[in-house]
């Protein structure tokens, strides 16, 4: 196990093409980290630079303390799991898993790589299918015999490259959970690519966001969904994703095409001198008046409700708006990057599922100004970020993980002294 | 997944069909190889009187055709195994670029090797003829190996080609992560996927090389070269009032076996799909 470090690393590609612009990223040891961002932004070609299927064009990659930049896959000692599984359809799966220890003659007696096989696949319930041929198994299994492969040695890393996109949405969420208790147990630094969403704020302990080869942002999910540094992070991170809403200073207030908010301290500290900027309101800052429990401080106004989605534990309400023109241009282009396709301008609202608001309703609502966030609309920046609050979530948030850590050592302590005692 | 019972019935029938169509010729052929003499006009399917003298005619020592078929035999399978192995290990070269590099010419490679296979056998023979006649290849092995690799070359080409294109790529960088040297993670990853790809194309390099007849009779005089389809037409009866009709129904059959054989042998190995299972999808 080690620690990995990604120094200023670019990739060019021989026809020219710049995938990665300087990613500097320090991955603890045993750090379960996330690289997410939209299709074509570089994940993969970050990756495959850490395990050494891609040439490093600038920059420097070191596995612990070592410069790794020239040296072969094989000499990094990393397993990598592929987004297709890349099993080997001539091998049954006890081989396909056996195939890491085969190859490093010597080292692993055939008792050893047995124990080794079994060890794993019990682990991944793979028992009763280690005679079977890859093309007979189901998604998810082929899945867990990649995993099984990746984990049969002792590698320094795990590298995931979006190990669970071929799978259904059900089992996607059964093998997240595998993922996260494995690497948990195991404790092995991981890197793991993703464009999903809930994998990303739910697997790792930081998430990186890439976004055309460069890196946002890297903090805790929770970092990122409640202190994103710019507009791209803020909208790409949380489903269904934050509303931006052009505004204008007037006065003392700002105008939004649904409502006004009068300007706290807060906002008027992030507005400065501005007088168009972009505000970002995530759809459960809302409420519906008619079924708050206690009148609390904030914003009320009405709204045309063009469309409702009940889902059973929420209510989403669409609420069309006139764009203004002054900041269609980055938030079409904000769009774009975003693999978004939203046709015209409209506010997502997610209400409480009881609230009795259907479409063509006009419907009041209830929002705390504190739920807004102010964006530069030339540089994107978050205007509203607060650094100390950042500071204190990336603290806790390593908290957690170092008790999460522990009380997995403890476990495995605890089963080997079981083993101890029984045997 | 059900299929009704009429659907079944009728698939059965149209196999059938199909099966009594392409094997009632080669059943009449091994029926007519155990006629007598007389027996060859008896006009029934099955002989009156079972003999194997067709057989002893062309295989025993002293049979009237032996020194001209066993000659032939051994020509057919030196010259199609040759050409066949050349064939193979050439388009396998040349399918690997095609599949894995990306070059100039690459379709000018696979339309060049598609016109070649449709090329007409009869309108080259006879400049072939005196060509080979001129450079000393006429009545030699050489002289029908190489028009032989111009029939299997291309479509090995094409064969190999698309099968290699299908396997997945990315296991040999697996097998590189795995911890294989390039060379080993070739041979464990991929070489056993493209096995099944390389001996259908010998197969059908095989085929081509086994059934010709044009090449066969025109550019060869002797037992030298001369290979079985050609031969065949050589065959006389005992004495000028019989005819050779047993010997060489015997002779056909007794040049179909191989290829049943092979067939038999690499039937599993053909089996495409083999690729299946190593990504999803
Ligand atoms: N071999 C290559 N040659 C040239 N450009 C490439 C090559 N491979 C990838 N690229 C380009 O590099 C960029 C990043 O590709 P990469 O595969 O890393 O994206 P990704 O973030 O993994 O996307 P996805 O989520 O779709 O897998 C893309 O714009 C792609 O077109
Ligand atoms: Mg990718």
């Amino acid at each position: 196990m080690a620690s990995i470090t990604l120094d200023n690393v670019v990739k060019t590609y021989p026809d020219g093409f710049t995938a990665v612009r300087g990613v500097d990223l320090d991955i603890a040891d045993g750090e379960f980290v996330i690289l997410v961002g939209p299709s074509g932004c570089g994940k993969s070609t970050l990756l495959r630079m850490i395990v050494g299927l891609e040439d490093i064009t600038e920059g420097e990659l070191r596995i612990g303390d070592e410069v790794v930049n020239d040296k072969a896959p094989r000499d990094r000692n990393l397993a990598m799991v592929f987004q297709n599984y890349a099993l080997y359809p001539h091998l049954t799966v006890y081989e396909n898993i056996a195939f890491p220890l085969r190859l490093n003659k010597g080292e692993f007696t055939d008792t050893e790589i047995d124990e080794r096989v079994r060890n794993a696949s019990a682990l991944l319930e793979l028992d009763e299918h280690l005679e079977r041929k890859p093309a007979n198994l189901s998604g998810g299994q082929r899945q867990r015999v990649a995993m099984g492969r990746a984990i049969v040695r002792n590698a320094q890393a795990f590298l995931f490259d979006e190990p669970l996109s071929n799978l259904d949405a059900k089992l996607r969420g059964q093998m997240r959970t595998e993922i996260a208790r494995l690497q948990r147990n195991l404790g092995t630094t991981t890197v793991y690519v993703t464009h999903d969403q809930t994998e990303a704020m739910t697997l790792g302990d930081r998430v990186a966001v890439l976004r055309r080869g460069e890196l946002q942002q890297v903090a805790s999910p929770r970092g990122l969904y409640e202190q994103p540094t710019n507009l791209f992070v803020a909208g790409f991170i949380g489903s269904p994703p934050m509303n931006f809403l052009p505004a204008k200073v007037e006065g003392d207030s700002l105008r939004l095409p649904t409502f006004e908010v009068p300007m706290d301290d807060r906002l008027k500290r992030a507005v400065g001198d501005r007088d168009v900027l972009i505000v970002g309101v995530r759809p459960d800052a809302f409420e519906d008046t008619d079924i708050m429990q206690e009148t609390k401080e904030g914003l009320t106004f009405e709204v045309e409700v063009d469309v409702t989605e009940w889902l059973g534990e929420v209510l989403y309400a669409y609420v069309p708006f006139e764009a203004s023109s002054e900041v269609n241009k980055q938030l079409e282009e904000l769009d774009r990057d975003l693999d978004g396709e939203s046709m015209r301008p409209q506010l997502v609202v997610a209400l409480d599922a009881t609230s009795q608001v259907r479409a063509g309703d006009v419907a009041e609502l209830w929002l705390s100004p504190d739920s807004l966030y102010v964006f530069d609309p030339e540089t994107g920046e978050n205007l509203t970020r607060d650094e100390a609050t950042a500071e204190k979530l990336e603290e806790e948030a390593r908290d957690q993980r170092a008790r999460a850590l522990e009380r997995a050592k403890q476990r495995r302590e605890k089963a080997r002294t079981q083993e101890g005692s029984a045997a | 997944m059900g299929m009704s019972t009429r659907g079944k019935v009728g698939w059965l029938i149209a196999t059938l069909l199909v099966l009594v169509w392409s094997l009632f010729p080669v059943f009449s052929i091994l029926m007519t190889s155990f006629k007598t003499q007389d027996g060859l006009f008896s006009g029934t399917l099955l002989p009156p009187e079972w003999t194997f003298e067709n057989y002893a005619e062309i295989l025993a020592p002293g049979g009237s055709a032996q020194d001209l078929f066993l000659p032939a035999l051994r020509n057919s399978i030196g010259i199609s195994l040759i050409s066949t192995f050349i064939a193979v290990v050439l388009a396998t070269f040349c399918a690997y670029a095609i599949a894995r590099l990306d070059f100039r010419g690459k379709k000018l490679i696979l339309t060049s090797a598609l016109a070649v296979s449709v090329f007409p056998v009869v309108s080259i023979v006879t400049p072939l003829f005196n060509l080979w006649r001129s450079v000393g290849l006429y009545d030699t092995w050489a002289g029908l190996i190489i028009p032989y690799l111009s029939l299997t070359l291309p479509i090995s080409i094409w064969t190999l080609s698309a099968f290699f294109r299908q396997i997945p790529w990315e296991l040999e960088q697996a097998a590189q992560v795995d911890g294989a040297t390039p060379f080993v993670a070739f041979r464990k990853a991929v070489v056993p996927l493209a096995a099944p790809g390389v001996f259908t194309s010998a197969i059908i390099a095989f085929f081509i090389a086994w059934n010709d007849f044009v090449y066969g009779i025109s550019l060869t005089s002797t037992t030298a070269a001369r290979p079985v389809p050609a031969a065949l037409s050589f065959f006389t009866g005992a004495s000028q009032f019989e005819e050779p009709t047993g010997a060489i129904s015997a002779a056909a059959i007794v040049v179909t076996v191989p290829v049943v054989v092979v067939v038999l042998i690499f039937q599993r190995r053909i089996v495409s799909g083999l690729t299946q299972g190593a990504v999803k999808g």
